[in-house]
């Protein structure tokens, strides 16, 4: 059996894989089925990360979208009980549809036509970095996450630091956004009662 | 003897997949739904940013990847937080019921 043979078979299972997933997302009724199909296009993109040698983000891949992100999705379908089929066939502005896949089709066509394009032209010099360490070549099946920890912990340190910011101000905000005050809720209460009480006094 | 995969044939399926969440994002009314096409568009321009490391052999490329998935996941806590306090008041809202802030 030929290598070139297996990276070929691994990149199109996981490309079936990723663009199922994606239609699936796009064109199933239910939205538990929807985030079922984004589980499949994650593991599909975490399968060609590992092709591309970039183990340790395949590895979070895996662990934040599929561990946390389909699992928060969930959790939010589940808890308002919106897990029913919706009817799809209704489309509120008449030509939206056919737009939107003509659209698609276009940015393909585009995109994939910039991509060509992009490839038969000369790389400069000053665009190239300094070489990935890629296992198989170095020997050390740890390269790709040694490299990237000195370059995550050593030029992008302080980006680094500024995600911690980033993610106390999500949690902060969430918890503003979606908690039920309970000052509100005894205002609510109170004008409740007394139009209550106003009610049976007449 | 067959060529080797190239780094443009990444390129493309993350330019399919990006058309495909795209396309999803207009057409689809929940907000749930939505939510859930923009992952799809992220995780294109991650599979984007991982293929240009190897073609460029830079690893600032999978930094960049570690970073948007930070960002994304603060993204989904605050959207699906919003879009719960919404559904809360508005069962079964879709995204042409959400006008409240028109003027």
């Amino acid at each position: 059996m030929d290598t070139t043979f297996l990276e070929y078979l691994v990149f199109f299972a996981a490309a079936a894989m990723v663009l199922g997933g994606a239609i699936g997302v796009i064109t199933l009724k239910n939205p538990v089925h929807a985030a079922l199909g984004l589980v499949l296009t994650l593991f599909g993109i975490a399968v060609q990360f590992v092709a591309q040698e970039a183990h340790f983000l395949a590895a979070v891949q895996i662990i934040v979208y599929a561990g946390a992100i389909v699992v928060l999705f969930l959790f939010v379908i589940m808890l308002l009980g919106v897990d029913n089929a919706m009817d799809l066939s209704i489309e509120p502005i008449k030509v939206q549809r056919p737009l939107a896949a003509i659209m698609g089709l276009g940015l393909v066509a585009l995109l994939t036509a910039a991509i060509v394009k992009a490839d038969s032209a000369t790389v400069l010099p000053d665009a190239l970095g300094d070489g990935l360490d890629i296992a198989t070549v170095t020997g050390d099946s740890d390269s790709n996450i040694k490299q990237l920890a000195e370059n995550l912990y050593g030029d992008h340190i302080f980006a680094f630091e500024l995600t911690s910011v980033l993610l106390i101000v999500a949690v902060a905000g969430t918890v503003v956004l979606t908690r039920k005050w309970p000052r509100n809720q005894e205002i609510a209460d109170a004008d409740a009662k007394s139009s209550n009480t106003s009610g049976t006094s007449k | 003897m067959i060529a080797a995969i190239e780094p443009s044939w990444y390129l493309i399926l993350a330019a399919m997949l990006f058309s495909v969440g795209a396309v999803g994002l207009l057409i689809r009314r929940n907000p749930l739904v939505m939510f859930m096409c923009i992952e799809l568009m992220l995780n294109a321009a991650n599979l984007t940013f991982v293929a240009l490391a190897i073609k460029l052999g830079d690893i600032n490329g999978q930094t960049a990847v570690f970073f948007v998935m930070v960002v994304a996941a603060a993204e989904v806590v605050v959207g699906l937080s919003i879009i719960v306090s919404i559904l809360r008041r508005k069962p079964g809202a879709t995204a042409d019921d959400l006008a409240e802030l028109k003027g």
